[in-house]
C-alpha cells in the first residue's frame, strides 16, 4: 500500500509517520503531484496557523491538486479545518473549499479555556472510520477554532456545545483531534482509515 | 466532556531519566523510552521531559531523545530545560515533541514567546512559571533553575505571557515542590482565573486528594508530579479513579 503524505510544511508531521510505523506502514512525505495523485491513501495532517498553511499550499500547486484526489484522504487537525471554506483564523482566510463549513474560534470563557487542549470523548460516531469505538473513547485534542456541527459531522465532541470532532465528504475524511497522539484508540481511527 | 490531565514529568539528562525512579518490573529505570512508555500504558495523559544536561552536547542527546520517545509514544509531551532559540524549538518540534517549555529565556527576552507563536503556533508553546512565597512581596516568579528572583509578580508574568502567546502555563510552586503538603492553591487558582489558556499545577503533590483540591479549589486544568509516580507511592490508575470519584472528569 503507497501512502503519501503532503508536505507542505505543516509543523509536526514526524508523530504521524511514527504512527504509521507502529503499524507496520511505510509512509513518503512528498508534495510531488504525481506521487500524490498514484497513492492509495493520502494523509492531511497540519498544526500552526491556517493562513501561513494555504500560502504554502499555493505555492506548490496542492490548492488545485487536493480537490480532485480520488483515494481515501485524512485531514488532522488543521489539516481537517483547512478542508473548509473559510476560517477567522489570520484576519479571516479563504480554504480550500472540499467541505461546506467555516472555521471559527472558541469564545474564551474563565471555565473553557482556549485553546481546547487535552482528552474529550466522542459521540454521535458514525461510519467505518469509527468502527469498534464508542461514546466511552477518549482522544487528544489542541485547537482553538473549529467547525460547526453540520450535515458532513461525523464525530462531535462538546466544548461545551458540540462541535465536528470528525468530518466527512465522499473520500475526503478529516479528524480535528490528534489520532497519532491518542493512544490505543487513535491507533485504531488510523488503522480503520488504512482498510477504507 | 473535557478531562483533568495527569502528567508525571521526568527529568533526564545526558540521554537518560535521573532522580532515582524505583519500578518494580522495570529492568531499566533509566531508559526514559521504557519509563514514559509504561506511564502511557498506566495511564498517564501527557508527559514532560525536563532536561537537565549542562555539557555541549545538549541540543544533540535532547534531539536523539524525544526522536527515541515519540517513535515508541503514542500520548503526547512536553520537553523543557533550558531551550532558548527558534532554532532549538525548532529541532524539538520537527523531531516529534508537541509541545516545548520555555522557561529563563522567555524572561530573559519575552518577545521569544511572540516569535515562537508565530512561527510555530500557540498550541505546542509552553510557558514555565517558577514561583516562590514571600511574606513582604507575595508571589515571585524565579530563573536558572530557582536560584534568581526576578522581581516579577507571577500572576502578572502569566498573563503578560498569555498575551504574547503561549498555549499554556506550566506554573510551579518553588514552597511546596518537595514538600507533599499538596499543591499551591492560592496561586494556582489566581493564575487560572487571571489567564484563558490552561494551566499545569505543579509542585507539592502528595496524595490523591491534593490533586482534587487542584482541580476544585484552584481550577487548574492538568496536575503535574514526579516522586511520587516514580516511586510508585500513588499510581495513576488509582488516582484517577479516585477523582472520579470526587466528580472529576478524567479518561479511564
Amino acid at each position: 500500500m503507497k501512502i503519501a503524505i503532503i508536505d507542505y510544511k505543516g509543523g509536526n508531521v514526524q508523530s504521524v509517520l511514527f504512527a504509521l510505523e507502529r503499524l507496520g506502514v511505510q509512509a513518503t512525505l512528498t508534495a510531488d503531484h504525481d506521487v500524490i495523485r498514484r497513492a492509495d491513501k493520502v494523509l492531511f495532517p497540519g498544526e500552526g496557523e491556517a493562513a501561513s498553511a494555504m500560502r504554502e499550499l499555493r505555492a506548490q500547486g496542492l490548492h488545485e491538486l487536493l480537490p480532485t484526489l480520488t483515494q481515501p484522504f485524512l485531514g488532522i487537525c488543521l489539516g481537517m479545518q483547512l478542508l473548509g471554506r473559510h476560517t477567522q483564523e489570520g484576519g479571516g482566510t479563504e480554504l480550500l473549499g472540499i467541505l461546506p463549513f467555516d472555521v471559527v474560534r472558541f469564545p474564551a470563557t474563565p471555565e473553557y479555556k482556549v485553546p481546547h487542549m487535552g482528552w474529550n470523548n466522542l459521540q454521535a460516531l458514525r461510519g467505518p472510520l469509527f468502527e469498534g469505538l464508542s461514546a466511552e473513547d477518549y482522544v487528544y485534542f489542541v485547537h482553538s477554532y473549529y467547525a460547526p456541527v453540520g450535515e458532513y459531522t461525523i464525530a462531535e465532541a462538546a466544548y461545551p456545545a458540540p462541535f465536528s470532532a470528525a468530518v466527512q465528504h465522499e473520500n475526503f475524511y478529516a479528524v480535528q483531534f490528534h489520532t497519532e497522539k491518542s493512544g490505543p484508540v487513535g491507533t485504531r481511527i488510523l488503522e480503520n482509515f488504512l482498510k477504507l | 466532556m473535557l478531562t483533568k490531565r495527569i502528567i508525571p514529568c521526568l527529568d533526564v539528562k545526558d540521554g537518560r531519566t535521573v532522580k532515582g525512579v524505583r519500578f518494580e518490573g522495570l529492568r531499566d529505570a533509566g531508559d526514559p523510552v521504557a519509563l514514559a512508555a509504561r506511564y502511557a500504558r498506566e495511564g498517564a495523559d501527557e508527559l514532560v521531559f525536563l532536561d537537565i544536561t549542562a555539557t555541549n552536547q545538549k541540543r544533540a542527546t535532547l534531539v536523539a531523545l524525544v526522536r527515541d520517545v515519540a517513535r515508541e509514544l503514542d500520548i503526547p509531551f512536553t520537553v523543557g530545560g533550558g531551550i532558548g532559540t527558534v532554532s532549538d524549538v525548532e529541532a524539538l518540534l520537527m523531531n516529534g515533541a508537541d509541545k516545548v517549555s520555555i522557561n529563563s529565556a522567555a524572561l530573559a527576552r519575552p518577545e521569544l514567546i511572540d516569535e515562537l507563536a508565530a512561527r510555530f503556533g500557540s498550541q505546542c508553546i509552553v510557558v514555565a512559571a517558577d514561583a516562590r512565597y514571600h511574606d513582604a512581596d507575595g508571589w515571585q516568579i524565579y530563573t536558572r533553575a530557582g536560584t534568581h528572583n526576578t522581581g516579577r509578580d507571577a500572576v502578572q508574568w502569566c498573563r503578560e505571557a498569555a498575551e504574547r502567546g503561549a498555549g499554556e502555563i506550566l506554573l510551579t510552586s518553588m514552597s511546596n515542590d518537595g514538600t507533599k503538603d499538596g499543591f499551591a492553591l492560592d496561586i494556582t487558582g489566581a493564575v487560572s482565573r487571571a489567564v484563558s489558556v490552561p494551566v499545569v499545577a505543579s509542585g507539592g503533590a502528595g496524595s490523591k486528594q491534593d490533586f482534587t483540591n487542584v482541580f476544585q479549589q484552584a481550577h487548574a486544568d492538568a496536575g503535574l508530579a514526579a516522586s511520587i509516580f516514580h516511586f510508585g507511592e500513588i499510581g495513576i490508575r488509582e488516582l484517577k479513579e479516585h477523582l472520579r470519584q470526587d466528580g472529576i472528569a478524567v479518561r479511564l
